[in-house]
């Protein structure tokens, strides 16, 4: 019954791709080099699949981690439904952003290194769902920091994409200390760190609710924001894009960003007893859905748009965490994962067609050019604008519904996000028309379509954006119950159609707008129309990037320069060593003075030593008083 | 106060003892040649011999009279070692006098 699946082998299999890729593939010639790299993801997948047929849910321990007084943490692996769902997500959509990117990446120099990096993502990824305890987890959470680090800043040469690593790895820094706290908090509190000891002792205890209970969500939730970027440690996705755009595909659309999502979700019974800690999720997960698309509507680059959609579309799972329908977030995590990576990816294709231009101003009819790219690229563009019957529809619907049932809050909620979807659609049709529509603005570019390699992935994507919400449509809830229960009130009947009507007038609206301004008119005059007021507002991104430098980050330097630099390290720390330094050449030039070099005057000291000793030892005896003595006399 | 035989009194010896060593360490202070400076230890060396065979024979103890076995063994050793280390001092600076025999100083 309970025969082990080989659960390790699904991160493990990466890791090896890692090593070999990374200690071998400079050595190696290319072929090689992928099919190592393609090999891994391609295994564990497969071994996913195998072990998707057995019953769920499932874990296996391969020993003892940690072992401190009674706390016990165990290498422990969980295969549930939820796991399930994020693995076949990680490594099947990750196998195909692999293919890709052999096509996408074939003349680069550190192909080997970033094949190497990309594998090392995945055993990261996989260890981080498939872990049983939140310290795993944890592991998993660093680790594809630091994958998506490194990748980030895959071309280090050019310092913007340095510069963005660092931030993206220091503004994670700043939500894994929420995290960590979180996991302290639960270990002072539960003395367990594993998710089914907590969930259990939660369930013997059901007057425990708020209180520390909402400190520990609200301290998860933090570690949440940072990864998955949002308000206010969103900053770092849209620098990220420095990254190569399959890196951006999976790392930074499909998975590693969906992180924070499946970490609510994995410990949604603590939310679920404090209100406000889920009041707290869905605000924000609101907020930043709408904060992040109107700075969308305005960007130039292709690969920003995306990147403010898909920190949107990370709003809309949390808005689903927050009000408990956890198995709407993790479907519309879903259907992000296929239509945001395919969006990713057809952006790289364009990208490439275009020789390295990313922005949509300089686009334009590539429709005729590129006629793969552009149909899966439209694909996923109905896709997430909320088309009746592709995928985001079904998840997007579920959660607003879940939204537009859970209070009087929820119902605004529903209408931040109802105004997000028409503005989703807005700018995903401003980025079809832009760069598939009209005359071609670059005369120097020859726009071509991409190799096989990379169009087979989109297609096989396309057909999931499309077809991906009825694999859910209707039963994920149920699916999902087992391990996020069951409280997601139905909106069933007239209610259901009428917000149905609504989110499809609503992507309708945006498209609608889209197609007035940039396709009947000319995209030439569109660009140099006046600017409507708040314009400047948005293409600054709110100036939050500038609000933070100058509230967080000058006075971070200025006190790191003036007191830590000046006053700490120079003043008191060099200081306290030039004072040693002084003191230790002082004495030593006094006592050099002892060293004459004249034999006999050693001599005659050690004599004078000698005989001193010896009156201290016989004092007492021959004179009788208690004098002097160094404890050497016999008493 | 009766006296049980003719010899000497044990302090005599300790004193003779003391003489010598105090001999020794004065010469080792105050002479300049190595030569002489040896042989004061040397002297040093047989006044302590002198204490302990004393101790020896007024407890009756075998103990002390092996340790001057030990004590001259030893000072064979040094003998053949010390003299080697002059010759050779002798050799390298052509003098004798400790005064100058101060290359280590800094």
């Amino acid at each position: 019954m309970n025969e082990s699946l080989h659960l390790w082998l699904i991160p493990i299999l990466p890791f090896i791709g890692f090593l070999l890729n990374g200690l071998l593939g400079r050595r190696l010639p290319k072929a090689v080099v992928s099919a190592i790299a393609l090999l891994a993801p391609l295994g564990s997948f497969l071994v996913v699949l195998i072990a998707s047929r057995t019953s769920l849910p499932h874990s296996e321990t391969y020993g003892t981690w940690i072992t401190a007084g009674s706390l016990n943490i165990n290498l422990t692996f969980v295969l549930d439904q939820l796991s399930l769902v994020m693995l076949l997500v990680i490594t099947g959509v990750g196998f195909l952003i692999h293919i890709y990117s052999v096509g996408y990446m074939h003349s680069d120099e550190g192909y080997w290194r970033y094949f190497a990096y990309l594998n090392l993502f995945l055993f990261f990824m996989t260890t981080l769902v498939l872990a049983g305890n939140a310290l795993l987890m944890f592991v998993g959470w660093e680790g594809v920091g630091l994958a998506s680090y490194l990748l980030i800043g895959f071309w280090f040469q050019k310092k913007s994409a340095a510069d963005a690593g660092k931030k993206a790895f220091i503004v994670n820094r700043i939500g894994d200390f929420g995290f960590l706290i979180g996991l302290f908090l639960l270990l002072a509190n539960f003395g367990t760190l594993t998710f089914s000891e907590i969930a259990a002792k939660l369930a013997a205890n059901p007057a425990m609710t708020g209180g520390i209970l909402t400190a520990i969500a609200l301290c998860l939730f933090v570690g949440a924001t940072g990864k998955s970027a949002q308000l206010p440690l969103y900053v770092w996705l849209p620098d990220a894009m420095e990254g190569p755009t399959p890196v951006s595909a999976l790392i930074h659309a499909a998975t590693m960003v969906t992180a924070g999502v499946y970490m609510v979700a994995r410990t949604h019974f603590i939310f679920d007893r404090s209100p406000l800690a889920l009041s707290v999720v869905a605000i924000v997960g609101a907020a930043t859905a709408l904060f992040a698309a109107t700075i969308g509507l305005v960007q130039n680059d292709i690969k920003r748009v995306l990147a403010y959609s898909t920190v949107s579309q990370l709003g809309y799972m949390f808005l689903g965490c927050g009000v408990a329908a956890y198995s709407a977030a993790v479907f519309h995590l879903m259907t992000h994962a296929f239509f945001k990576a395919l969006l990713f990816l057809a952006a790289g294709s364009v990208i490439h067609a275009m020789g390295g231009e990313q922005d949509m101003r300089k686009m334009g009819g590539l429709r005729t050019k590129t006629p793969i790219t552009f149909w899966t690229m439209t694909a996923a563009v109905f896709a997430i604008s909320g088309f009746p019957g592709l995928s985001a529809f079904f998840s997007k619907d579920a959660i607003l519904a879940a939204a537009f049932a859970s209070g009087s809050l929820g119902k605004l909620l529903w209408f931040v996000g109802l105004v997000t979807a028409a503005l989703t659609a807005f700018y995903m049709f401003r980025l079809w028309y832009l760069t598939f529509f009209g005359e071609t603005r670059s005369h120097d570019a020859h726009p071509h379509e991409s190799p096989w390699s990379m169009l087979g992935p989109l297609v096989i994507l396309a057909v999931l954006s499309v077809g991906g919400g009825w694999i859910g449509a209707g039963r994920f809830g149920a699916f999902l119950s087992p391990t996020l229960g069951t409280k997601t009130e139905e909106v069933t009947g007239s209610l259901e159609l009428m917000m149905m009507l609504l989110a499809v007038a609503a992507g309708a609206l945006g498209w609608f707008i889209a197609h007035r301004m940039y396709h009947q008119r000319s995209a030439a005059a569109q660009l140099t129309a006046p600017a409507p007021a708040g314009y400047s507002l948005l293409q600054n991104k709110y100036y939050v990037d500038e609000f933070y430098g100058f509230a967080i980050v000058k006075p971070l330097i200025a006190v790191s320069k003036y007191f830590l630099e000046w006053v700490v390290d120079i003043a008191i720390l060099g200081g306290l060593a030039w004072l040693l330094a002084g003191v230790a050449s002082f004495s030593g030039a006094i006592l050099q003075r002892w060293q004459s070099g004249n034999i006999r005057s050693y001599a005659a000291w050690l004599a004078l030593g000698a005989a001193l000793l010896l009156y201290f030892v016989l004092a007492p005896h021959v004179f009788g008083a208690p004098s002097l003595h160094l404890g050497l006399a016999g008493h | 106060m009766h006296i049980a035989s003719q010899e000497v009194p044990l302090v005599w010896y300790l004193i003779l003892s003391a003489v010598l060593f105090c001999l020794g360490i004065l010469g080792f202070l105050i002479k300049r040649n190595l030569i002489t400076v040896f042989m004061s230890i040397e002297l040093m060396l047989n006044a302590v011999n002198l204490s302990f065979v004393t101790f020896a024979h007024q407890w009756h103890e075998v103990k002390g009279q092996i340790f001057v076995f030990f004590v001259m063994v030893v000072a064979a050793a040094e003998a053949a070692v010390g003299l080697a280390i002059i010759i050779a001092v002798f050799r390298a600076r052509s003098t004798l006098a400790v005064d100058r025999i101060d290359l280590m100083k800094l």
